[in-house]
C-alpha cells in the first residue's frame, strides 16, 4: 500500500514537472520569435521543410477527402431532397472541422516526426549539449525557426487542402452526380460565412503551434522519457510517443475551439 | 604547492559531490585551475573524467560542493551569466559530438556564422586555415560520418579553436590518433597556447607524452583527484596511488619487457 501511495506521488510528480518543463520550453521559444535577432534562412529552410515538402501529401488527401465528402454528402441528401445544399456542406465541414484537423494530422506524420527524431538525436549524441557550450542557445538555434515555420506555414497549407477539397467535392458531386456548378458554388457562398473561415484559421494556427511544441518538445526533452531514452530505441519510441500525443492534442484542442468559438 | 602559484584562478572546483543514482561518481573533488595554465586530469577509465569536465562547463551540477569559472558559481549564476562565461570556451567532447547532418566545413563555420558578425568570405578564410592546421584540406564538404574517427576528433579539434577561446576543455583529444598526427597535435596545442595563452583543462590517457605539456597533473582514483602537481612532483610524489599509476603506465621499460617477453612465450 504503502509503496502503491509513493508511486502514486512520484509518478505525479513526474507528470507536474514534465508539464512545466514543457510549458516553459513553449515559452521559452515564443519569447525566441519575438525578440531580435531575427534571422531569415533558417526559418525559410523549415518553410521549405515543414511546408513545400508536405504540399502534395497535402493536396492528395485534399482532394480525396472532398471526394468523399461529395459522395456521402450527396447521397445523404438526395434522400431529403435536398442536393443543392451539397457546396455548402462540403465547405463547411471542410472550412471549420477537416481542414485544419485533416492537415495537422498529415503534418504532425510528416514533418512532426521527423522533428522530434532530428531534435532527439541530436540531445542522445550530446549535439545539443555542444551548442550550449559553444555559447549558442539550443533553444533559440533548433527550435524557434520550426515553431515560426509551423505557425506561417499551417493556415497556408489548411487553405490548399480548403480549396482543393471543395473542388474534390464538386468533382463528384457535379460531374459523377450530375449536380449543376451553379448550385454547388452558389450554396457555398450562400452558406459560408467569414465566421468559419475565421475558425478555420485560428484552429490552424493553433494546431500549427501545438504540432511544433509538442514534437520538438518531445525530442529536446527526450532525457527526461521514462527509461531515460537511450539509443536508436529510445529515439523511436520517443518519435511515437510524440506523433500520438501531438495528434490526441490536435482532436483535444479542435474539440476545445469549436466549442469557444461556436 | 598549487598554493604559491600567482596566476589567477580561472576555474575551481570545491568539494564537489556528484552520484548517479547510487553510484557515487565523484566525491569531495576540489581543483582549482589557473589562468595560462595547463592543467591535466589521468585516470583509468570510468573513473569520472568525463564528469568532473562536465561540471566545469555547467552541464551538470554537484550535488553538493560549488564550481566556479570566472568567479561565478555555475550552480546559482543567471542564464545569461553562463552563456558569456561559455563564450570563452572552446570545447572538445569525448564522442566528439559534431553535428552530423552539417559537412565538416559547416560545422567549424557554425561558431563564427552564429556568434560572429563576419562575412561569408572572412568565415571562409578562417575556417580553412583552421581544416588546414588540422590537416584537413580538402575534406571540407564531407558529411562526419564520412571521415575516420581521427579526423572527426581533429574536426572536433579545429570546431574549438575556431573562437580563439580563453578557455579549452579537450576530452581525449589524441585518442584514437596515430602516432605522428598526436605530436603533431600536441606540438599545435605547444603553439597555440604560446600564442593565446589560453587556460587549457586536458583529460588524457596519453601518459607519459601529455606531461610535457602539462603545468598541472591530477589523478582521478577512488572517486578523487589525488593531488594536482607539477608533472615532475606527480612523477616522484609518494601518494601510493599516485605512484601506483606512474609505475603501471610509464613504469622501468625492462620490467615490460620482461613481462610482455613472458607474455609471449605463454601464447
Ligand atoms: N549521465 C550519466 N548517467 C549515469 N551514470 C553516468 C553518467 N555519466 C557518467 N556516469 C558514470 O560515471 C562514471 C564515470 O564516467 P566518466 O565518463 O566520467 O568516466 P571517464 O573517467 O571519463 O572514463 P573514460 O576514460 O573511459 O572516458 C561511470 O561509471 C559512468 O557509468
Ligand atoms: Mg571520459
Amino acid at each position: 500500500m504503502a509503496t502503491a501511495v509513493r508511486t502514486l506521488g512520484a509518478e505525479a510528480l513526474r507528470a507536474v514537472e514534465t508539464l512545466g518543463c514543457f510549458g516553459l520550453f513553449l515559452v521559452i521559444s515564443l519569447w525566441g520569435i519575438v525578440k531580435p535577432p531575427y534571422k531569415l534562412m533558417p526559418v525559410v529552410r523549415q518553410i521549405r521543410f515543414i511546408g513545400a515538402h508536405s504540399l502534395f501529401v497535402i493536396m492528395f488527401t485534399g482532394l480525396f477527402s472532398g471526394m468523399v465528402l461529395g459522395l456521402q454528402g450527396y447521397y445523404t441528401l438526395s434522400k431529403f431532397g435536398s442536393v443543392g445544399f451539397l457546396g455548402g456542406a462540403v465547405s463547411l465541414s471542410l472550412l471549420r472541422e477537416l481542414g485544419p484537423v485533416l492537415a495537422a494530422l498529415m503534418v504532425i506524420g510528416r514533418a512532426g516526426s521527423a522533428m522530434c527524431a532530428e531534435v532527439g538525436i541530436m540531445r542522445n549524441s550530446e549535439q545539443i549539449d555542444a551548442l550550449e557550450c559553444m555559447a549558442i542557445d539550443p533553444v533559440e538555434y533548433l527550435i524557434v525557426p520550426k515553431l515560426l515555420a509551423g505557425i506561417l506555414v499551417m493556415p497556408l497549407l489548411t487553405s490548399i487542402f480548403d480549396v482543393i477539397g471543395i473542388f474534390g467535392g464538386y468533382l463528384i458531386g457535379g460531374k459523377l452526380f450530375g449536380v449543376s456548378a451553379g448550385s454547388y458554388f452558389q450554396g457555398m457562398y450562400s452558406s459560408v460565412g467569414w465566421q468559419d473561415v475565421e475558425m478555420g484559421l485560428v484552429k490552424s494556427l493553433v494546431f500549427g503551434l501545438l504540432l511544433v511544441w509538442i514534437c520538438t518538445a518531445k525530442g529536446f526533452y527526450l532525457h527526461r522519457e521514462r527509461g531515460g531514452g537511450f539509443g536508436a530505441e529510445g529515439v523511436s519510441r520517443t518519435t511515437t510517443g510524440a506523433v500520438v500525443l501531438a495528434s490526441v492534442s490536435v482532436l483535444v484542442w479542435d474539440y476545445l475551439i469549436s466549442a469557444i468559438m461556436l | 604547492m598549487e598554493q604559491d602559484d600567482p596566476r589567477e584562478i580561472v576555474i575551481e572546483l570545491e568539494g564537489v559531490e556528484k552520484s548517479f543514482g547510487t553510484q557515487k561518481v565523484l566525491e569531495d573533488v576540489s581543483l582549482q585551475v589557473r589562468a595560462g595554465t595547463t592543467t591535466v586530469i589521468v585516470g583509468a577509465s570510468g573513473q569520472g573524467k568525463s564528469v568532473i569536465l562536465k561540471h566545469m562547463l555547467g552541464l551538470m551540477l554537484p550535488d553538493a560542493g560549488t564550481v566556479r569559472v570566472f568567479g561565478h558559481d555555475l550552480a546559482r549564476c543567471s542564464k545569461q551569466t553562463l552563456r558569456e562565461i561559455r563564450q570563452s570556451f572552446g570545447v572538445l567532447f569525448q564522442n566528439v559530438a559534431l553535428f552530423d547532418s552539417m559537412t565538416i566545413y559547416d560545422n567549424v563555420a557554425l561558431p563564427l556564422r552564429e556568434r560572429t558578425r563576419h562575412s561569408e568570405k572572412e568565415i571562409r578564410q578562417t575556417v580553412e586555415e583552421k581544416l588546414a592546421m588540422m590537416g584537413l584540406e580538402g575534406h571540407g564538404e564531407k558529411f562526419p560520418a564520412q571521415v575516420s574517427g581521427g579526423m572527426q576528433k581533429r574536426v572536433g579539434l579545429a570546431r574549438a579553436l575556431v573562437l580563439n577561446p580563453k578557455v579549452v576543455f579537450f576530452d581525449e583529444p589524441t585518442t584514437g590518433l596515430d602516432v605522428s598526427k598526436s605530436n603533431e597535435i600536441y606540438r599545435l596545442f605547444f603553439e597555440t597556447q604560446a600564442r593565446l595563452n589560453y587556460t587549457a583543462v586536458i583529460v588524457s590517457h596519453d601518459v607519459p607524452k601529455i606531461f610535457k605539456l602539462s603545468d598541472y597533473v591530477a589523478l582521478m582514483a577512488n572517486r578523487r583527484l589525488q593531488g594536482c602537481m607539477p608533472p615532475e612532483a606527480f612523477q616522484l610524489s609518494d601518494n601510493p596511488l599516485i605512484r601506483g599509476f606512474v609505475l603501471e603506465t610509464m613504469g622501468p621499460i625492462y620490467s615490460s619487457e620482461t613481462e610482455e617477453s613472458l607474455l609471449y612465450e605463454t601464447l
